[in-house]
């Protein structure tokens, strides 16, 4: 487990304010992030470089995303469910770096996400819709004797919101981290069948990258369907 | 806090001493993100996919605008083979017309001169015989009034004369 252990850079106590090596990743994260979009993206060329293209093919996967999920006036908000991606991919990515600090497998870390886009989302209801954000709990096509018990329903499940997407992203990558080091460990347990965890661990990282991507993937849809909720709270 | 560090082979994850480092370095590097993301890396992306849209337009409007040119032109050259081929054949007709103006010409002035000749060759005839037949006359008074004389009568000439005209034409009637 002391792959996930919060270690100040130059010794010390950790306080709020030491660098530590989620300061380390977390820069990382945003230099990965920055290279990809802005060196990779620096020819602005018509007809693009590799690069370029996988710059291009993020922002318009992105986009279509906002677009298609939240609709097209949620496409103002691109920027910031764009930032949320980026961080996700790419916290995740780097974290499969052997003796990687993966931020996002904090659940600190993906709460104070989770919980930004929850109270920024349900603040958005509020200040767009007024009181009929309201609506969002109130289902209008059910019987009307239902709908208090469904409103009840719908405000838990709401307020459960933060905690799925919250712990969904910690969960899968802490998981993920922790089977790795254990079938590692298997492997200098075994002797001479070392090779059969190592191929297990092989065959686990191509997955592990898969559920890297996929999982940023879900945060960000995840993110964009609130905000949809938030924009057109009415069922 | 005792308590999690005595438990050293705990979740760090669920160390709350580190939460406050994390959080704050995690909103140190989303602001920064955003920024970066949102003032130079998403509107240089914005600006080359628009950039690239317009170009693919505005190549598809010039293919457009060339295609017209080439049927424009097409046009044109059919138009022009149409007009040669008029021409032409108005030529043809001028010469054709040119040519039967000059032999109608031709034909007139040969019949012309086939009347002419003809006439003149008519009035020789009829001089030859208008004088074939005085001569004939002439021959035959001098005859007669020969043959009067051998018959021992004086010749009179008046006589001589009206009797042969009266016989002239009667053979001639």
């Amino acid at each position: 487990m002391d792959q996930f252990e919060v270690k100040a850079l130059f010794g010390g106590d950790v306080s709020w304010y030491t660098p530590t090596n989620v300061t380390l990743w977390m820069a990382l994260t945003v230099v990965a992030a920055s290279a990809l979009m802005i060196f990779g993206a620096r020819g602005r060329a018509i007809i693009p470089t590799r690069a370029q293209s996988a710059a291009e093919m993020t922002y318009g996967f992105v986009y279509k995303m906002v677009e298609d999920v939240a609709g097209h006036d949620a496409v103002r908000f691109f920027p910031h469910v764009f930032t949320v991606f980026m961080f996700v991919l790419f916290a995740n990515l780097l974290g499969l770096i052997p003796f990687a600090f993966t931020t996002t497998s904090h659940i600190a870390v993906t709460a104070v996400l989770a919980l930004t886009v929850f109270l920024s989302v349900t603040a958005l209801g509020f200040i767009l819709n007024g009181p009929k954000f309201l609506g969002l709990f109130w289902v209008s096509s059910a019987p009307l004797a239902l709908r208090p018990a469904l409103a009840v329903i719908e405000l838990i499940s709401y307020f459960a919101r933060p905690v799925s997407h919250s712990i969904r992203l910690a969960g899968a990558m802490m998981a993920g981290h922790a089977v790795a080091k254990v079938f590692a460990g298997f492997a200098s347990a075994l002797g001479a069948a070392f090779f059969v965890p190592v191929l297990a661990v092989t065959a686990l990282y191509a997955l592990e990258l898969l559920v890297a991507v996929i999982q940023a993937y879900v945060f960000t849809i995840l993110t964009c369907v609130y905000l949809r909720d938030a924009l057109h709270p009415s069922h | 806090m005792e308590e999690i560090e005595a438990s050293g082979t705990g979740m760090p994850q669920l160390d709350i001493t580190t939460f406050s480092n994390q959080i704050f370095w995690l909103v140190v590097t989303l602001v920064v993100l955003f920024y970066i993301m949102s003032r130079v890396a998403l509107p240089r992306v914005a600006a080359v996919l628009a950039d690239r849209r317009g170009t693919i337009t505005s190549d598809i409007a010039a293919a457009e605008d060339y295609k017209l040119r080439a049927q424009e032109a097409e046009a044109a050259y059919n138009k022009a083979l149409a007009d040669a081929r008029v021409e032409a054949q108005s030529i043809i007709d001028a010469a054709k017309a040119e040519m039967q103006e000059e032999l109608d010409q031709q034909i007139a002035k040969a019949n012309a001169e086939i009347a002419a000749k003809s006439s003149e060759s008519e009035r020789r005839i009829r001089e030859i015989r208008d004088s074939a037949m005085e001569m004939v006359t002439q021959v035959s008074k001098d005859a007669t009034g020969d043959i009067v004389e051998a018959f021992g009568v004086p010749a009179e000439a008046s006589r001589i004369d009206e009797a042969v005209s009266a016989r002239l034409k009667g053979g001639a009637a």
